[in-house]
């Protein structure tokens, strides 16, 4: 194996282009080196991302943010500004692992990992994030929601990797919340994950976007469930309707961590929690 | 002076709450545990294991890895001694498989190589040919008409015939007539019940280090339970000597009876016999997982019979145990322990013991016991809802007591039943209001406890201090309640005394610390032998006064004449005696060996306040309260200590915890990840009140604590939950999905 620790994304870009053999970006290495010990996977070139300068840096870009690739779960919840904007993002990142784990995970990590029950991948996409992918051909930006194409797998073409997330300008009268169901209180992989993203007009919700996790094969951005509480005032009502919506878009697995139909049933009842505080939320920045 | 008092009161050390002895130890990560050992040139293993439920092992072929520089042995079957019976075959197949591997993790081949890297590289290139046959993991199905034989004629002459081969013991007990019975009753309620096999999920995974010469000479350092059990188990299995092989017990990150048992250790000697190198073995968690020894798992039917009143007038129970594939499923202690909390006339208990391809279970405290207590006490309780009657009361009611003639047979000695009882309906928790969505549910629990082979020693040193030495290794703070015994009979501050467990070159034969035996039964021995020494003392005194030995006592560290008859004289401290013993008649040890057969029964009560979230099917536990019998609690830190540990366990075996295999017969969450022990966040504070009612059968009255507090949380547990949701749960681990089933199928009728 071999191990490389690049000082800029361009010498990352030509390392992991020319690499021959299974390669894996390093980052807080909570998966890859769980997995090289598992003897899951054993990767033949190990890219170390964390030497590249202003990786661990949260900045201030466009009225939004912009995350470094290193940036460690810790130094999200402890960052006030940040964690004022997109509380449902940053406790998303923050339900991941222990504190150990937590000054090393990325959210970059966690979504180029791959897993369909990654914490911090529906928050960000409720929040409308995308990243910014640098490879041989130059530099592109992609909805964090066109990353993920299956359990395991990216979209990103060999020699490309993620050089930042970037997060919008939270703007006026909004509120994420995310919310997932585990058997314990802390350490366990989410069996449902949902993130709810939405901006009041008044009492009324004039935007939503309402995602799942660890319900079908990729994070599902679900907008029938949107619709569901575009309009409302998050009434009775309305909860019933995003509640079913959410269970219709779910193509879960029978597991060991859970069954098709208690993933079903409990996408509902989450979805409808985590509206309830993303709508608190944004009733309180007004 | 007479030496076999019994002492009820007036303690000056025993009841206290010294330090722990390993306390800094294990704080600094001084403390040396199973993998902490390293030997000069030393070896690292790594054991080849099935990947199938059940297969033939049709070839393996170990060239490739034989080829590489880095590996100095490999061994399988046939480096292990042949002609075995008994149970030594039955360790000896499930160590290192023979023609089939019976379970998924099954070990079938192991290296030694220079490095851990190595021996797990070398490990993946034994090639090893199988031929996958049928298997069955869940005990119903392998009772089954059409389930795979998974040993012919493995049953023994108990098995009624007419039973499917996997079935290979039977057990029946009780006494008075059950039929008879259930027609006097108002009210019988029926039901069945499973639970899910689980681990101890001890923290430390196995480790040894070993070394064993072409001379049959040889030393193991390893995480145990009972070394001595290592030694003997080794030596069958190689084939050597007992006496040859030294075995010291390391420091140990729990145990809870999966310890009791040898994997490695014969592996790890076999491949340091064929290198000529020291070997070490250590374990990786998944290995622990599929291939130690989980709990075994159970289907359950009950039957009870009461009277309006609350008088229990029949109670029947079928427990059928899968143990792995092997026999030792403990049924007959389900059978035995299930209704031993209740005084009654009819009774009858049937236990099988039924294969399985899964690996072999071991004991996890009190082997057998809590499931039976979940499927009994869940029908109690659905029986005193049915005729709104008062749990606690109705089992005050039918409580056994001294003089009872218990469900397995005998009458019990004195105990502490009704004790439990009376103090948790005294507790503020039995009243205390409940919340919305909360249940409120409790259960007693029962275990025998256990003597055994003990040998121990004490040495005074001529400043006046002593150490004992102990062949029972320390896996709940034996060594701080045996040093506070001592320090009690000698008269000595407990600091100037220290424990040791010694190897198996130093003292007789030790059984395992199994079976709540070690404060009981090392305890005993260690009262006993400072009385020896306390004896010895008083000779030296009375040759130094020259008056006769009975003249002298022993009081608070002193010897002093028995009375103004004896003499005048001053008091002689047991310190001024050692620092002459050498002239005046040499060292001055004491000794005890024995079996003691005393060990007192215990009884435990626990209430449980459950609070389910009906849309997620989550419990949360708000409040845990154990009450248990300890007979006398030496060191009342520790005593509670296992009351709290007990209650946790039984929390995450309750919950959460549970082996789950998938259609091909392997284990599906070999990780901690996927194995759901409970986390510190999952767990109240658990409140403890310690009962003393003294077992006549240890001069302080000790009984075993540390198995009981596992007995009543499944069933307490499930009642309280049962009682939150609204819907009886009858299947454990009661795992979200699990609780939001049975609520979908009480609301769809
Ligand atoms: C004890 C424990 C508990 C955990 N609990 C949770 C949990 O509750 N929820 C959860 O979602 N996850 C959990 N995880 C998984 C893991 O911690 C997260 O997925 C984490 O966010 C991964 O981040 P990392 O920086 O450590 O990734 P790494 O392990 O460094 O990398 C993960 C993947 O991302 C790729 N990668 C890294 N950086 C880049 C880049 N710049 N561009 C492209 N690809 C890149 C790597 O090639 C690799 O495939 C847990 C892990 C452990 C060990």
């Amino acid at each position: 194996m071999q191990y490389h620790t690049p000082g800029s994304f361009d010498d990352a870009v030509e390392l992991a282009a020319n690499a021959e053999g299974i390669t894996r970006f390093l980052a807080g290495g909570t998966d890859v080196l769980v997995q090289l010990r598992a003897d899951i996977v054993t990767p033949d070139i190990l890219i170390d991302v964390k030497k590249i300068a202003g990786v661990r840096d949260i900045t201030r870009e466009d009225g939004g943010w912009r995350i470094g690739v290193a940036v460690s779960g810790a130094e999200m919840s402890e960052h006030p500004l940040l964690q004022k904007e997109w509380p449902g993002v940053v406790e998303a990142m923050d339900l991941i692992g222990s504190t150990q784990v937590q000054g090393r995970a990325t959210l970059v990590g966690n979504l180029c990992n791959g897993s369909p029950a990654a914490d911090s991948v529906p928050a960000m996409i409720a929040a409308g994030a995308w990243v910014s992918v640098i490879g041989p051909d130059g530099t592109r930006k992609v909805p964090v929601e066109d990353i993920p194409t299956g359990p395991g797998q990216t979209s990103l073409a060999k020699g490309e990797l993620i050089n930042a997330v970037h997060l919008p300008e939270r703007g006026a009268n909004g509120g994420d919340a995310y919310l997932r169901f585990i058997p314990r209180t802390e350490m366990d992989i989410a069996v449902v994950g949902c993130a709810v993203n939405l901006r009041l007009d008044g009492d009324k919700i004039s935007e939503a976007r309402v995602v799942l996790g660890a319900v079908a094969p990729t994070v599902l951005l679900v907008e029938d469930a949107a619709a569901a509480i575009i309009g409302s005032t998050l009434d009775e009502a309305a909860l019933e309707i995003l509640a079913a919506a959410a269970s219709a878009a779910c193509n879960p697995i029978d597991d060991k961590r859970g069954t098709i139909k208690f993933r079903t049933h409990v996408a509902g009842v989450l979805a409808k929690r985590a509206a309830k505080i993303a709508y608190e939320r944004a009733g309180a920045s007004v | 002076m007479a030496m076999d008092h019994d002492k009820t009161n007036g303690f000056k050390v025993v009841g206290t709450r010294p330090n722990r002895p390993d306390g800094v130890d294990k704080v600094t990560g001084r403390a040396k545990f199973g993998a902490d050992a390293y030997a000069p040139g030393m070896l690292h293993a790594a054991i080849v294991r099935s990947p199938h439920a059940h297969a033939r092992i049709l070839s393996i072929d170990t060239s490739k890895a034989e080829a590489l520089s880095s590996v100095k042995a490999v061994v399988t079957r046939a480096d292990f001694a042949e002609g075995l019976t008994g149970e030594n075959w039955n360790i000896l197949e499930n160590v290192m498989a023979g023609d089939t591997a019976l379970y998924d993790g099954h070990a079938v081949a192991a290296v030694a190589a220079t490095t851990p890297l190595a021996a797990r590289d070398a490990a993946k290139l034994i090639k090893v040919e199988y031929e996958p046959m049928p298997h069955v993991t869940d005990v119903d199905k392998a009772m089954a008409a059409d389930a795979p034989i998974i040993r012919a004629g493995a049953a023994d002459s108990s098995v009624p015939s007419g039973l499917h081969a996997n079935v290979v013991r039977y057990h029946e007990s009780g006494h008075g007539d059950v039929a008879t019975g259930f027609d006097e009753a108002d009210v019988v309620i029926e039901d069945s019940f499973k639970t899910e096999a689980t681990h101890q999920g001890y923290i430390e995974p196995h480790a040894c280090l070993a070394q064993l010469g072409p001379d049959g000479k040889g030393e193991v350092w390893c995480c145990t339970q009972g070394h001595f059990n290592v030694q003997k188990v080794c030596a069958a299995l190689l084939g050597t000597d007992s006496s040859q092989l030294r075995v010291t017990a390391s420091e140990i990150g729990g145990g809870f009876g999966g310890k009791t048992v040898v994997f490695i250790e014969p592996v790890a000697l076999a491949l340091s016999r064929k290198a000529s190198r020291s070997v070490k073995l250590v374990m990786s968690r998944s290995e622990v997982f599929r291939a130690t020894g989980p709990t075994a798992s159970t289907s359950m039917d009950i039957k009870i019979g009461m009277t309006r009143e609350g008088r229990i007038t029949a109670a029947e129970g079928i427990f059928r145990l899968q143990g792995g594939a092997f026999p030792g499923a403990p049924m007959e202690f389900t059978a035995m322990c299930a209704f031993a909390p209740y005084d009654l006339n009819n009774v009858r208990q049937i236990g099988y013991d039924v294969l399985s391809n899964r690996p072999k279970q071991a004991a996890y405290r009190a082997p057998g016991s809590p499931m039976a207590a979940f499927a009994v006490e869940s029908v109690v309780d659905e029986l005193c809802k049915k005729l709104g009657l008062d749990p606690l009361e109705v089992r005050l009611m039918n409580a056994s007591k001294e003089g009872t003639k218990a469900s397995y047979g005998p009458r019990f000695d004195r105990i502490g039943l009704v004790e439990t009882l009376e103090a948790a309906r005294d507790h503020p928790h039995y009243s205390a209001p409940l919340a919305e969505g909360q249940g409120r549910g409790v259960s007693c629990g029962f275990w025998f406890n256990h003597g055994g082979e003990t040998s121990v020693s004490l040495a005074l040193s001529e400043d006046g201090t002593a150490a004992l030495s102990v062949g029972t290794p320390d896996i709940g703070g034996s060594r701080a309640a045996l040093g506070q015994m001592v320090a009690e009979e000698l008269g000595i501050p407990y600091e100037k005394i220290r424990t040791t467990i010694a190897d198996t070159a130093t003292l007789g034969y030790n059984e395992i610390s199994h079976g709540s035996r070690v404060t009981y039964a090392s305890g005993l021995a260690a009262i006993k032998a400072s009385r020896d020494a306390v004896q010895k003392l008083c000779a030296r005194a009375a040759a130094k006064w020259g008056i006769d030995e009975e003249a002298v006592v022993w009081e608070d560290g002193y010897a002093k004449p028995s009375g103004p008859n004896a003499g005048s004289f001053e008091p002689i401290s047991l310190a001024e005696i050692a620092s002459t013993m050498g002239q005046t008649g040499g060292p001055i040890a004491g000794h005890f060996e024995a079996t003691p057969e005393g060990a007192g029964v215990s009884f435990a009560t626990h209430i449980v306040d459950a609070e389910v979230d009906d849309e997620t099917g989550q419990t949360k536990v708000v409040r845990y309260t154990v009450v248990q019998d300890a007979g006398k609690a030496i060191h009342p830190t520790y005593v509670e200590g296992q009351f709290q540990g007990g209650a946790a366990q039984g929390i995450g075996w309750a919950l959460n915890e549970e082996y789950i295999y998938g259609e091909d017969g392997r284990l599906q969450n070999s990780i901690f990840l996927d194995y759901r022990i409970p986390v510190a966040s999952d767990l109240p504070m658990i409140d403890t009140v310690i009962v003393e009612v003294p077992n006549p059968g240890h001069p302080y009255g000790v009984r075993g604590v540390g198995e009981t507090s596992i007995c009543p949380p499944l069933a307490a547990i499930a009642n309280a939950v049962s009682n939150a949701a609204g819907v009886r749960l009858k299947h454990l681990p009661m795992s979200p999905p699990r609780i939001r089933e049975a609520l979908d199928q009480q609301a769809n009728g």
